[in-house]
């Protein structure tokens, strides 16, 4: 039998289901130590605060020990060690999604402004350097062991030998 | 020559490779010239042939009749306590270590890269102390 097709062409209806926010994998948390893995920052170990609303993962280095600010790192661009500091004295509730985004710039689209010398860069909001201070603090004051902190400034460094998927992490 | 370990009915071997890997077990008997009857019913190694390319022979030897039974070979195995005595060997000691050093984690990896960096230059200080200088 010939399937049945209707008249006019009808489109299915498909229902979008919401993306659920990424699962935290590895047994990943938080005040673990992650490397990073790519961007300015690889290879640099950083501590893990939280995970945001997005999926994406809060880290911060601390800026002190490494340059690493306050970031959002997708997790397939980390590899998670063993190791956690504690980081219950510091408060990062405040840093959300919204805290990331970009500010809208007023542009018309005009000759003239196509023109124009390029603006200078706006420079970093005191806002959020002291947003990263206060975040950094309640860190790396309870990191008592000097190794750890030296850990933390090192870069995480492939050797002749090492194989990743031999090594644990 | 002289001090060549030979396969002989006692010498305890260790398995490198295949299921039975990383532990040891007793010749028994020699099948042919590749393949060997090995039991370690101390060790978990089921009474069964081995190839001679899987095993490495260690330096003890037990006074093991050929074809004994297995629980015979279970009580002299013990009584010369031969585990204890495998891992007190230099042999024994250097599996040991590369067991550890393959299960380091990343923070274990780097405290050892410090200990070798010290170590290393506490060396090169006394060496540079010792040598002539032209």
């Amino acid at each position: 039998m010939v399937k049945w097709y209707p008249t006019e062409d009808v489109q299915k209806v498909r229902v979008k289901r919401a993306n659920k926010p990424a699962r935290l994998r590895g047994g990943v948390s938080p005040g673990q130590i992650l490397i990073l893995l790519a961007g300015k920052h690889q290879g640099k170990r950083v501590a893990f605060l939280k995970q945001l609303e997005s999926g994406l993962l809060l880290v911060t280095g601390p800026y002190k020990l490494n340059g690493v600010p306050l970031k959002r790192v997708p997790q397939a661009y980390t590899v998670p060690t063993s190791t956690k500091i504690d980081i219950s004295g510091s408060d990062f509730s405040k840093v959300t999604d919204a805290y990331f985004a970009k500010e809208k710039e007023n542009t018309k689209k005009t000759e003239e402004a196509f023109f124009a010398p390029k603006k200078e860069k706006k420079p970093f909001s005191d806002a959020k350097k002291a947003m990263q201070k206060s975040v950094d603090a309640g860190i790396v004051n309870k990191v008592a062991d000097p190794v750890v902190k030296k850990y933390l400034k090192t870069k995480f460094r492939l050797r002749n030998g090492m194989f990743p998927h031999t090594l644990k992490f | 020559m002289a001090h060549a370990r030979f396969v002989e009915i006692g010498r305890v071997a260790y398995v490198n490779f295949g299921p039975e890997k990383g532990k040891l077990c007793v010749i028994i008997d020699v099948v042919d010239n590749k393949r060997a009857l090995v039991d370690g019913p101390s060790t978990g190694v089921a009474r069964q042939q081995m190839p001679f390319s899987r095993i490495s022979l260690t330096e003890f030897v037990l006074p093991v009749k050929r074809n004994q039974m297995s629980s015979n070979v279970a009580k002299i195995f013990d009584s010369h306590e031969v585990v204890k005595k495998w891992n007190s060997s230099t042999a024994g000691k250097h599996i040991e270590h590369s067991l550890r050093r393959a299960n380091l984690t990343d923070f274990e990896r780097f405290k050892l890269m410090i200990a070798q960096k010290k170590k290393s230059s506490a060396l090169k200080k006394e060496l540079k102390k010792l040598t002539v200088k032209h």
